[in-house]
This record gives structure tokens, C-alpha cells and sequence, in this order.
């Protein structure tokens, strides 16, 4: 950050990246959300309800929630194995356990519900993106929610709190603070943390989440009322949250 | 996929909600109380450094090896240092071998950016040739009984072996590593503790036993160092938190980890 407090991208602060949300994108899910978000450009369908497999595992009472996160080989700098890594297997879990909370999976009895996040092209704050774009699709696949789940990470650059974090701010900031909530209900549904933080950074790090969330669910939102109503969505909503915030 | 198949009965659940709407706990503990931790150190002697915690009747054990290694590309001036976890088949009576499911994945990730995030060991100053020869610290965890909170015994148990772990003392001969035989202790910085917290039913209990584990909504790790600055956190499990129950989260694990901070010291000797 230079010292009249501009980062690396140009960005305050409290400012987000430029986002861009399309709900409705693979034709073959149930439902589907894409995602661009700084550099991230992320995909994210969801199949079901439909029949579990393996059957022995369908669950008597409600709906068995699968989530797999991946990134494409040629998503980061250097080219990453295909093969499932121990962090995608880590994130995956986080992702649908950020999600569950939003749904009556009670109204889908022995079924299961699929979601999968796959990350075409990484920046930071891949995962909370991915959640974003997870709920939309769940949500454009006629899931029954209670809420939509919002994901937004804050981190600590030459010692402040900062919303939103590009690559190089997560690598080489000194601290990331993935955040997810359900922005009607006041719950967090997710919430990870490396790096260090004073109990006052802390709190000040959920507020920021929380304000730079607000703005997400606005575009979320507006992106799900375009697919459903035409004209019901401002169309300039491709552009950045500030300038959604001016509009 | 929730491989846990820990059942506890309807009857049970019923009494431990009431008894938590009462602020109490089916086995008499404060909500915000720690169980009953011992810590033993120097268990294994092949071992760099070892310990066995017990956090009820929860039981890990520890043990560090550290070796020569090369660097990560992207860090040829830092050591390495990697924390495994294990949950052993015979842990638990629903548990069979197998590779790591992500409950297992999960925790010795968490584990590991507990330690890492601290900064507890000071990975640069364990180079031997930058970019080529460093020191590999790996610290591996077995479980060996199941009975709640794997976060914070596993923590608990890799830091108090970290503690008392000896290195060898590698130098370079001609640009060959040569061990001289001789031992030096680890640039210990920090000592990080882990404090796990359980939301049950919007009552938040400290340390989960596995009862409680296997009803509750969702529950969250926090970290924090010395300094009472928080430095790791995982929420994990499909409920949620209001932002003022994380608050007293993060209240509850500074408070708390000072305490459990001392007690590991003392049982490594380092007080």
C-alpha cells in the first residue's frame, strides 16, 4: 500500500474488485451461477435433487449434500495436478458446510444434491467467490432456501485491515480472513483465518466482512432477479460494487 | 462425505439441550471449562521429540523428526515444516483403515496453519544452502482414542513435542551436508494454542466431548499466540455462529489459551 493508502491494484481500503455475476450458464445443471470476481472467473452447478449414489448412503430424513471444489490446470501461474489436492478436498468440505445452513435439505428425502465449484482461472479469495456463485446456483436450481449465502474475505496488508484480497495481497499480506454469512439471518457460515490479527483487528475484520458481504448480495441478487424477471435487474450491474453503490 | 457414525440417542440429545439451557454440561463442566489435560513429554525416544496428551479421555500422541530437506521452490530460504494427522482404526469402534477422509484432512490442515501462522518455529534460520539443502521438520500425529475435541489435543500435542524436539546439526563440507552429530534445540518463537468451541443449540460449549460433538451445529477453532493475538481460526460443520457468538469465541480462546499456554510450557519445560 502506498501512503495516501492506495493498494497494489489501486483499490481503497474498503473497495472491492470489480464483479460480474450471470446466473443460468451451464445448460445442463439444474442450476448454475458464473462468477467473475478480480481476476477469479469461476463456475458453479448444481444437479438434484436426484438419486443418491451410492444408495447405502442416501439419507432417510433429508437430502445429502455434495460439494466438490477444483481448479482447472491452467487456473493458477504454474500449472497445478488435476488430482484432487488435500486444500481442494479441505475447501470443498468448508464450501458445502457454508451452504448447509441456507438449506431445507429436510424437503428432499433420500436424494442428493450435487454442487460443483470449478475455478477456471484463480485469484484471490477463490473460495468465498465460489460460495457466492454456489448459492446462485442452488437457488436458480429451485433448492428451497432460507437465505442466500454471501462470501466475502478481508486480510491485514502493512498492518491494516483491507476488504477483498487479490493474489498478491493473500501471498504476501499478513493475514486472510474468508468470511461467508447469510445476510437476512445474521449467521456466519463460514469463517477461516491465517495470519495475525489483535482482538480488535478481529472485530474489525468481521464488521468490514460483513459491509463488503452487503455489497456482494446486492449484485448476487440483482444477478438472480435478471434471470427471472426480465428488466428487473439495473443492467449496469456488470460493473464494479462502487459504482453500483453511486448508481 | 460425513463419515462420523457416532450415534447418540434422541433421550441423550434431549437431556444434554436441557441441561445446557440451564448452563450446565452432562459431565459437569463450566460451558467455558477445559477438560482434564495431561501432558506427557520424551515418550518416544527415536523420536526428535514426542508427547502424549490426554484432553479427557481423548488420547494423542506426537512425534517430531527432523532431517535434511529441500526447500519448496517458492521458499528456497525457509525450512519445512509439515504436521500429519492420523486417526487410527482403532480409535473408535466406527472407524476402519483407509486413506484420510477430509474430516482427517481437515484436521491436519487445521493443525498445521496453527503452527505455521504463529510463527512458532522460525523457518528461516533452518537453511542449511539456500535453494538447496534446509532442514525438514515433520511432525506426525496419531490418534489413539477418540473422545472429542481432535483440534485441540492434536494441537496441543504437536506444539508440547515441538517444544522438546532437538535438531541435528548439519553443515556444509565441500557442498556436501554432513551431520556433525552434535544436537541443537529448535528456534522455538511462540507458543500458539488451539481452542475449539461447539455450538450447541445456541449455547456455546469450550472443549466439545464427543457427545456433544455429535450434536452439535457447528462449531469453531481459534488460535492464539503469546501476545493474545489471534493467529489461526476454522469454522467447520453445517450450522452457524452469529457474529457475536464468534466474538465470545475469540474472548473465550485468549482467555483460556493463556492458561493452557502455562501448562504446556511447564510440561515441556520451557516455563
Amino acid at each position: 500500500m502506498d501512503e495516501n493508502g492506495i493498494r497494489t491494484d489501486g483499490r481503497r481500503w474498503d473497495e472491492l474488485r470489480p464483479l460480474k455475476i450471470e446466473v443460468g450458464v451451464v445448460k445442463n445443471a439444474d442450476g448454475s451461477a458464473l462468477i467473475e470476481w478480480g481476476k477469479n472467473k469461476i463456475i458453479a452447478a448444481v444437479y438434484g435433487p436426484k438419486e443418491m449414489h451410492p444408495k447405502h448412503l442416501e439419507l432417510a430424513d433429508r437430502a445429502f449434500l455434495k460439494c466438490r471444489y477444483h481448479m482447472a490446470p491452467f487456473s493458477v501461474d504454474e500449472r497445478k495436478n488435476p488430482a484432487p489436492s488435500r486444500r481442494e478436498i479441505e475447501i470443498s468440505k468448508v464450501i458445502r458446510e457454508a451452504l448447509q445452513p441456507a438449506l431445507f435439505l429436510e424437503d428432499y428425502p433420500r436424494t442428493a444434491i450435487q454442487i460443483y465449484v470449478e475455478v477456471l482461472q484463480s485469484d484471490g479469495g477463490s473460495r468465498v467467490a465460489g460460495i457466492t456463485a454456489s448459492a446462485l446456483a442452488l437457488a436458480d436450481a429451485g433448492i428451497n432456501m432460507r437465505d442466500l449465502v454471501v462470501g466475502c474475505a478481508v486480510g491485514k496488508v502493512d498492518g491494516k485491515i483491507v476488504l477483498d484480497l487479490n493474489d498478491t495481497e493473500d501471498k504476501e499480506g499478513s493475514g486472510d480472513l474468508p468470511y461467508a454469512f447469510m445476510p437476512n439471518l445474521n449467521q456466519v457460515t463460514l469463517l477461516q483465518m491465517d495470519g495475525l490479527f489483535t482482538f480488535d483487528e478481529f472485530k474489525q475484520a468481521l464488521e468490514l466482512a460483513k459491509v463488503g458481504g452487503m455489497k456482494v448480495y446486492k449484485l448476487q441478487r440483482e444477478a438472480l432477479l435478471r434471470k427471472y424477471f426480465s428488466g428487473g435487474g439495473p443492467e449496469t450491474s456488470t460493473g464494479s460494487a462502487e459504482m453500483m453503490e453511486e448508481a | 462425505m460425513p463419515a462420523k457414525s457416532f450415534v447418540v440417542e434422541t433421550i441423550k440429545r434431549n437431556q444434554i439441550v436441557e441441561l445446557l439451557s440451564k448452563g450446565k454440561r452432562s459431565d459437569g463442566r463450566g460451558l467455558s471449562e477445559l477438560r482434564k489435560l495431561e501432558i506427557k513429554t520424551h515418550v518416544i525416544e527415536k523420536a526428535n521429540g514426542s508427547a502424549m496428551v490426554k484432553l479427557g479421555n481423548t488420547e494423542v500422541l506426537a512425534g517430531v523428526k527432523i532431517d535434511k530437506g529441500t526447500p519448496f521452490p517458492d521458499t528456497p530460504n525457509k525450512g519445512l515444516l509439515i504436521v500429519g494427522a492420523e486417526v487410527l482404526p482403532m480409535a473408535a469402534s466406527y472407524l476402519e483403515a483407509g486413506p484420510p477422509d477430509e474430516s482427517a484432512i481437515e484436521l491436519a490442515r487445521v493443525v498445521d496453519r496453527g503452527v505455521r501462522e504463529s510463527e512458532m518455529i522460525d523457518v528461516s534460520s533452518l537453511v542449511i544452502k539456500e535453494g538447496k539443502w534446509v532442514y525438514s521438520v515433520f511432525v506426525d500425529v496419531n490418534i489413539l482414542n477418540v473422545d472429542g475435541n481432535l483440534f485441540d489435543a492434536t494441537s496441543y500435542a504437536v506444539v508440547s513435542a515441538l517444544l522438546t524436539a532437538w535438531m541435528p546439526k548439519f553443515v556444509l563440507e565441500n557442498d556436501v551436508v554432513k551431520n556433525t552429530g552434535e544436537k541443537m534445540p529448535l528456534p522455538v518463537h511462540k507458543v500458539p494454542i488451539s481452542v475449539t468451541i461447539a455450538n450447541i443449540n445456541n449455547t456455546l460449549v469450550l472443549d466439545p466431548t464427543e457427545e456433544e460433538e455429535a450434536i452439535m451445529d457447528a462449531r469453531i477453532t481459534l488460535d492464539t499466540d503469546d501476545d493474545g493475538n489471534l493467529c489461526a481460526g476454522q469454522k467447520g460443520e453445517p450450522g452457524s455462529f452469529t457474529p457475536e457468538q464468534i466474538i465470545t469465541a475469540a474472548e473465550w480462546s485468549i482467555a483460556r489459551g493463556k492458561e493452557i499456554r502455562q501448562q504446556i510450557k511447564e510440561a515441556a519445560g520451557h516455563a
